[in-house]
């Protein structure tokens, strides 16, 4: 271990611990994610009709759906269960504010998230319910994530190198890269409400489009002002492959929908690229996430303006 | 404190949201009451009563129908010896069966809803019949005979939704329908191959076509009526029918298979 490390580490009592603890949570959230998706793939989300308990039990005969929507529930309360740890470690053992309270925030979020899940089970799938079920485990998904990567040891090292120069094109990188934060989020609504019928194929269409267009204008610039800087550039980068791929499975997603229209049951292609899909976009969210932290990260809350007092020429 | 503002937030989004998505719920009709019936009931004297035969046609090579896959499920392949056809079409000799034929207007005053309850079985892990039809108010009885459980779970758009669960034998589901719904799709959302559909009427005139593609409504009153057809895949057929005292028409509606 280096000297300035060995230093990070005891200016910051985040250990090493809370770092693993928090990628083990964000990846156990995944894993819940793409159980949620399966459950709504496979049509089962009702195949439990009572909350919180299943068939009025902790653990019910696993036949058929019941299988994915319990399975769903287990995996939540295990999520449940080390978001709490997470909380609470979090609060004890890192000394920022913004990450203690993003800890409890994390808690909050996931709390909400199981009552929505409960009351889209009792309500009978209400769309509005199951939208903000589906919305809001994007987010704390992000919200996971978000803790794992700024509890991790290289992130508190660059707390130590953060008088980059600002680029001072208009609009900023990190405006560009908050409005697409916006804009993905605003196309994950957009899909959910198309998987539970509350919306048509067009919004969704229109939205990819923007995100496409948003990734890859963050792109341009990154790659503009930024291609060296090995915390910005290949995220970007990545961040638009996700993108690409994110649009292909979207087409397939929506052809084999169409092609299996008339299925007497959900058949294993469509069920793995519509889970595929959505798995997918919360992926997306979280690297564009991932990406905005970055790079405030590295130009702490210079703006453009800030430029303009100092006598930096600004370009747009 | 921002964080207790981010908290509130989110509860608020989620009140409303329960708020949009349950408001608005005025049906009625709770699982055992159907509605009154303030009017004088319709009878039709038997020596007049007119009748409406006919089939149902399937024009050209029927789609085939994959069998079901219940390889996951071994409760339900067990009961086959085969795995068992998808039932959204069945045709034979180029008729149809499983359409709900109904007379959708024409008729006016109340008719007698009738005391023999409907029965929808669940056996082989499949719904039996198919197709079902139910006047308002009548009783509706849904039997498990499967050595597993299952989920009912009508989708109604008039009438209430609801989801129930049903053990291994249990006890049968009794419910009533209080409003008119044509080809309610119920489902078990255990086995989600499993699929029905109920027609809920407000009179007793309708029929379900058979393996041969025939139905019959009888016990009608004169009078011109249009007379639907209605098919889960193939959509629904009208024709217009006028009856006189006793009398009998033939009538015959056609579907293209493709």
């Amino acid at each position: 271990m280096s000297s300035a490390t060995a230093q990070a580490d005891r200016e910051h009592p985040a250990t090493r611990g809370l770092h693993l603890f928090a990628v083990f949570t964000a990846g156990a959230t995944f894993l819940l994610i793409v159980a949620g998706a399966l459950v709504t793939s496979r049509d089962a989300g009702l195949s439990v009709p009572d909350w919180p308990l299943s068939y009025g039990r902790l653990m019910p005969e696993m036949i058929g759906g019941v299988f994915y929507e319990h399975g769903h529930r287990m995996i939540a309360a295990f999520v449940g269960f080390l978001t709490i740890i997470l909380a609470v470690w979090t609060w004890r053992a890192d000394q920022r504010r913004w990450v203690r309270h993003l800890g409890w925030a994390a808690l909050a979020a996931v709390i909400v998230q199981g009552l929505l899940g409960g009351l889209t089970v009792l309500f009978l799938l209400p769309t509005a319910v199951s939208v903000s079920h589906a919305c809001l485990a994007q987010l704390f998904f992000s919200i996971t994530v978000v803790l794992a990567l700024v509890t991790s040891r290289s992130w508190r090292e660059q707390d130590r190198r953060l008088a980059a120069p600002w680029p001072p094109s208009r609009p900023s990188l990190p405006v560009l890269c908050v409005t697409t934060n916006f804009v993905t989020f605003g196309q994950l609504l957009l899909g959910a409400a198309l998987r539970h019928k509350g919306l048509g194929i067009i919004f969704h269409l229109i939205g990819a489009a923007a995100v496409a267009a948003m990734v890859f204008w963050v792109l341009a610039r990154a790659a503009r002002e930024h291609s060296g800087d090995a915390g910005i550039f290949p995220w970007a980068l990545a961040l638009n492959g996700l993108v690409m791929l994110q649009l292909l499975l979207g087409a397939g997603a929506y052809w084999i929908r169409e092609v299996t229209r008339h299925a007497v049951q959900p058949l294993w292609p469509m069920v793995v690229i519509t889970v595929g899909h959505v798995a997918l976009g919360a992926l997306i969210l979280a690297l564009g996430v991932v990406l905005t932290f970055q790079v405030h990260h590295r130009f702490g809350r210079q703006t453009s303006s800030s430029f303009e007092r100092e006598g930096v020429p600004v370009t747009t | 404190m921002r964080f207790s503002r981010s908290v509130s937030g989110w509860m608020m989004a989620g009140l409303l949201a329960l708020s949009l998505a349950c408001g608005g719920g005025d049906d009625a009709g709770e699982v055992a009451d159907a509605p009154e019936m303030e009017e004088a009931v319709v009878t039709v004297d038997p020596a007049k009563a007119a009748t409406i035969t006919g089939k149902v046609k399937l024009d050209g090579d029927p789609p085939r129908m994959p069998a079901i896959n219940m390889s996951a499920e071994p409760d339900c392949r067990g009961l086959h010896e085969a795995a068992p056809p998808a039932e959204v079409v069945v045709a034979s000799d180029g008729m149809l069966q499983n359409v709900f034929v109904w007379v959708k207007s024409g008729l006016d005053g109340k008719f007698a809803v009738s005391d023999t309850p409907a029965m929808l079985d669940q056996k082989g892990c499949i719904y039996s019949p198919h197709v079902l039809a139910v006047q308002t108010g009548q009783l509706l009885k849904i039997s498990n005979s499967d050595p597993t459980t299952h989920n009912v779970h009508p989708l109604p758009k008039t009438n209430r939704e609801w989801n129930r669960s049903q053990p291994a034998e249990g006890a049968d589901i009794e419910y009533k329908f209080p409003r008119e719904e044509i080809m309610i799709a119920v489902k078990c959302n255990i086995h989600p191959w499993m699929r029905s559909y109920i027609s809920v009427v407000n009179h007793p005139f309708f029929a379900v076509s058979g393996a041969d593609g025939s139905f019959e409504i009888k016990g009608l009153p004169a009078g011109s009526y249009t007379v639907e057809a209605v098919h889960e895949r193939f959509g629904s057929q009208e024709m217009s029918v006028t009856l006189g005292d006793a009398e009998s028409k033939d009538i015959e509606f056609s579907y293209s298979a493709s």
